[in-house]
């Protein structure tokens, strides 16, 4: 039988939430052999579509073709008959099990439960495609881009030659990155259908060979990567030519502002998440904060933050623009923090989880951190109300309107309203943690730009990321954080990636910073 | 099965139906009251054999026939509706307090304890305050120590609470024992100078229980809404970690709360005792602690909704008695008619929030 030469064809297929229409009429083709990357902002509906090739979700109208034969699938079961494994961005794994255990919770009811040979047979798909995967290694003992490779093998073993790979290079360093790359292309070279979603265009246009892109659910068109620049790619994607640099004015007379010493942090299994930290932060300034996540970043901010217990002999010292007594930090709850006057604003890591309140609408969540104030019992939702509507009409967030949860909002929208109200707060220190994390370009470039003008006002900015690239264009200064200690500072304006993601993964030798 | 499998739809698709408007979701009701209506008439008449029509009919009466029926179904409705109100701000905040029982019981004895032994000490407003206060401070008491404890050392607050019902069940029995002394039951407090029993108002022997809870259901609903601490208990029930970052000290909103939840179920006791029972005993809460988890949720701790909630609850519970009795039925048919009736208000849920498209039918233009 000749090799049919799609395998895998979307033909006009729309999917609805309610009123909302996440895709219309999307028209899509992917070949064998070809790894095609599926570009578009926010909310453009990417994941939805992916998600209807996988079985989770139904079509509302059009049709999928397999190797040009019309299918219907209707669960992720069913994708799998086809030889359809998508890999989430969530992985679903089996803590407790070994890799081999976990691959062979995937067989079919009729196939013989044979460990050794479940072992071997993925023993063989590492071996074929390069994957450095540990068979016998428990998953809680993995690292992300570990559990990562195990789910890639985990769909391969079930038999798939279209894969799906969602935003998979989120978590991944750049060597980690790098390596991924490699197996897709083995992969790739072995036949197989790659279709791969990511918001990193440099990444696209060194891996894939055919770029698909999605505006507001719509097929906007494809452009093979060979023709295709960022500034192209952009432009498909928004619509309208967007300037790709960030601004990076220099620091004007930066005073210090945050004194960290000694600063330590047990984590709940008694080892040191945060080990010994020590360095300052200066106003007027962006310090950004390099690391492989879970390497020390969200204790650190939140023990500035009051949010985690300093082990015994730690100082954070605060030096408030109007006197020149320092104010220790360590010991004040956010709640004494805020009555010392401290304009500490902080944009976690985990928006809906800490950062806002996803059932409250806009008005609400403006007042999370300041309705006690005054005396009345009440609650005043006057002043509120307005910030949030300046909010959305300054930062343009799109809401039906400004009571309606916040956790209805797509992510960048969500983001939209926890940065404005932080910085509505007249923050002297702001710390923000994966500020652009899961945001397109236009808004993620919304964010720089309100950095920058934070750092023009003074403010000391503190910047934890994971896009090198944007440390290395944004900060003034770079601090690598390695299994909880300070790996380094380096200067933002002199400083290499690979030295930066070296320092992420080997502690360097050097005493004192 | 992959490439000579035929393409075919699914019979139906559920779809989420974003915000329906409140003539639609008042019409899917009654769509689903009316169907109620239509399988309990075909249970009625094949299984029992009676005319559907005349058993509606009584089951009607049961809440509307004359006033008297109508003032105890009014009398039922705030002694549930009041344990709602207590659980609802606990609740809300996602602190499990299955307890309500045993902090109606144990509010109940308290004020059950003041009517017998301060009875004939003190003047009647003085009586009613202490026994009110008495009331208010055992079921806050209650409600704190389950609080306090999860507070502390993270314990399970289900477990917890459910296990001071049975204590205050067995303090209750101990207690009546006591106070009946040699008699065969305790009987009806103060019976001679009726001391601590609510007078008749306007007439109505129950007017002060409803008038209570009224200015309860008003009162909770401005708590929830517009004060802080209602805002504090919105953010501690939606996550500890954002309540934690927006400086909300976890703890004492947690153990504030329970406090105001157990006081409240322990007025609903002394409301029981002085304003209904005129006694005590191990079955004077009669399974509301639990009914009002139903009632609080179903109206998102909305207290008007939780109003409506319970006239329907209390409505089917006396139709059910009343058929039972007027057809000298056994009281699991009865109870089939009005489970029946509540499977379709609760199904209907399902309609406003989702729309059932069938295979065929969906639009390419909406």
């Amino acid at each position: 039988m000749a090799q049919p030469q799609n395998a895998i064809r979307l033909e006009r297929v729309t999917k609805t939430f309610g009123e909302v229409v996440a895709n219309k009429d999307v028209s899509l083709n992917v070949r064998r052999g070809e790894i095609l990357a599926l570009l578009g902002e926010n909310g453009s509906g990417k994941t939805t579509l992916m998600n209807m090739i996988a079985g989770i979700y139904y079509p509302d109208g059009g049709q999928i073709y397999v190797d040009d034969q019309p299918v219907d699938i209707r669960s992720p079961r069913d994708a799998l008959g086809l030889g359809i494994g998508m890999i989430h961005q969530h992985f679903k794994l089996v803590d407790v099990f070994t890799a081999t255990e976990n691959i062979a919770l995937s067989m079919d009811k009729g196939e013989k439960f044979d460990l050794r040979k479940v072992h071997d047979k993925a023993r063989a798909i590492c071996e074929k495609y390069q994957f450095a995967l540990d068979l016998d290694q428990k998953v809680y003992e993995m690292s992300v881009s570990q559990k990562q490779t195990l789910e890639i093998v985990k769909v391969l073993y079930r038999g798939a030659d279209i894969l799906i790979l969602d935003e998979p290079t989120a978590v991944l360093t750049p060597q980690e990155t790098e390596r991924l790359f490699a197996v897709i292309r083995n992969m790739k070279a072995d036949g197989k259908a790659v279709i791969i979603i990511t918001h990193k265009l440099h990444e696209v246009l060194s891996i894939s060979d055919r770029v698909a892109i999605l505006r507001k659910g719509e097929y906007v068109g494809d452009i093979a990567t060979k023709n295709a620049t960022e500034s192209i790619l952009t432009e498909m994607m928004v619509g309208e030519k967007v300037v790709l640099n960030i601004d990076r004015p220099v620091p004007e007379n930066p005073v210090r502002r945050l004194a960290i010493r000694n600063l330590t942090v047990v984590g709940p299994e008694g080892n040191h998440v945060l080990d010994n930290a020590d360095f300052d932060v200066f106003g007027g300034e962006i310090l950004g904060i390099a690391g492989i996540s879970g390497n020390g970043q969200k204790e650190l901010l939140e023990a500035i933050a009051g949010l985690q217990t300093a082990a015994p002999g730690a100082k954070i010292e605060f030096f408030p623009p109007d006197s020149d007594t320092p104010v220790e930090l360590v010991g004040k709850s956010p709640k004494a923090i805020r009555e010392a006057g401290i304009h500490l604003s902080f944009v976690p890591e985990d928006r809906l989880g800490m950062g806002l309140v996803g059932s409250m609408g806009m008005t609400d969540n403006m007042m999370l951190k300041s309705y006690g104030k005054g005396v009345s019992p009440i609650v005043d939702r006057k002043a509120p109300h307005d910030l949030a509507e300046e909010i959305r009409e300054e930062l343009g967030v799109v809401t039906p309107s400004l009571n309606t949860p916040v956790s209805r909002l797509s992510g960048g929208n969500v983001q939209k309203v926890l940065v404005g109200r932080e910085l509505a707060a007249d923050p002297i220190v702001l710390m923000t943690a994966y500020a652009v994390r899961g945001l397109d370009i236009n808004t993620s470039y919304t964010i720089y730009r309100l950095l920058n003008e934070q750092k023009k006002k003074g403010v000391a900015v503190i910047y934890v990321g994971e896009d090198l690239d944007v440390l290395l264009e944004l900060c003034d200064r770079i601090l690598i954080l390695c299994g909880g200690r300070v790996n380094g500072i380096l200067d933002g304006r002199s400083a290499t990636k690979e030295e930066v993601g070296l320092r992420m993964t080997n502690l360097v030798k050097e005493a004192g910073v | 099965m992959s490439s000579t499998q035929t393409v075919r739809e699914p019979l139906v698709r559920i779809v989420k139906r974003e915000g329906a408007t409140l003539p639609k979701k008042i019409l899917v009701r009654a769509v689903a009251i009316l169907l109620a209506l239509v399988v309990d008439a075909m249970f009625i008449y094949f299984v029992t054999g009676l005319n559907p029509l005349a058993v509606y009919g009584v089951m009607w009466g049961g809440t509307f026939a004359n006033p008297t029926r109508f003032s105890w179904m009014l009398r039922d409705l705030v002694t549930l509706l009041c344990v709602g109100i207590g659980l609802a701000p606990a609740f809300k905040m996602r602190f499990w307090n299955c307890g309500g029982e045993g902090q109606i019981l144990i509010g109940g004895l308290a004020t059950a304890l003041v009517m017998v032994y301060l009875g004939s000490s003190l003047p009647a407003p003085l009586l009613f305050l202490c026994m009110a206060g008495a009331s208010l401070a055992a079921g806050a008491l209650w409600g704190v120590i389950p609080a306090w404890f999860k507070s502390r050392w993270n314990t399970n607050e289900t477990l917890f609470t459910l296990m001071m019902n049975y204590v205050a069940t067995s303090i209750v029995a101990c207690m009546t024992n006591i106070m009946r002394g040699s008699a065969s039951s305790l009987g009806t407090l103060n019976k001679a100078t009726k001391a601590g029993w609510f007078p008749v108002f306007m007439g109505q022997r129950y007017n002060i229980n409803i008038i209570v809870v009224v200015v309860l259901t008003f009162a909770m609903y401005a708590y929830l809404k517009y004060s802080k601490q209602g805002y504090e208990i919105s953010v501690v029930g939606e996550s500890e970690n954002t309540a934690r970052y927006a400086g909300i000290n976890v703890r004492r909103v947690m153990v504030r709360t329970m406090l105001i939840s157990g006081a409240i179920c322990g007025l609903c006791g002394f409301l029981i005792v002085a304003g209904r029972d005129q006694t005590i005993s191990t079955t004077s809460a009669g399974g509301r602690g639990f009914t009002a988890i139903i009632v609080a949720w179903l109206a998102k701790f909305n207290t008007f909704t939780m109003a409506l909630i319970a006239f329907l609850l209390v409505f089917l519970e006396r139709g059910a008695s009343e058929i039972a009795s007027a057809y000298s039925l056994n009281q699991y048919a009865a109870d089939i008619i009005t489970g029946v009736i509540l499977f379709f208000i609760l199904g209907s849920e399902f309609f406003i929030n989702y729309r059932v498209v069938p295979r065929g039918m969906h639009k390419e233009e909406r």
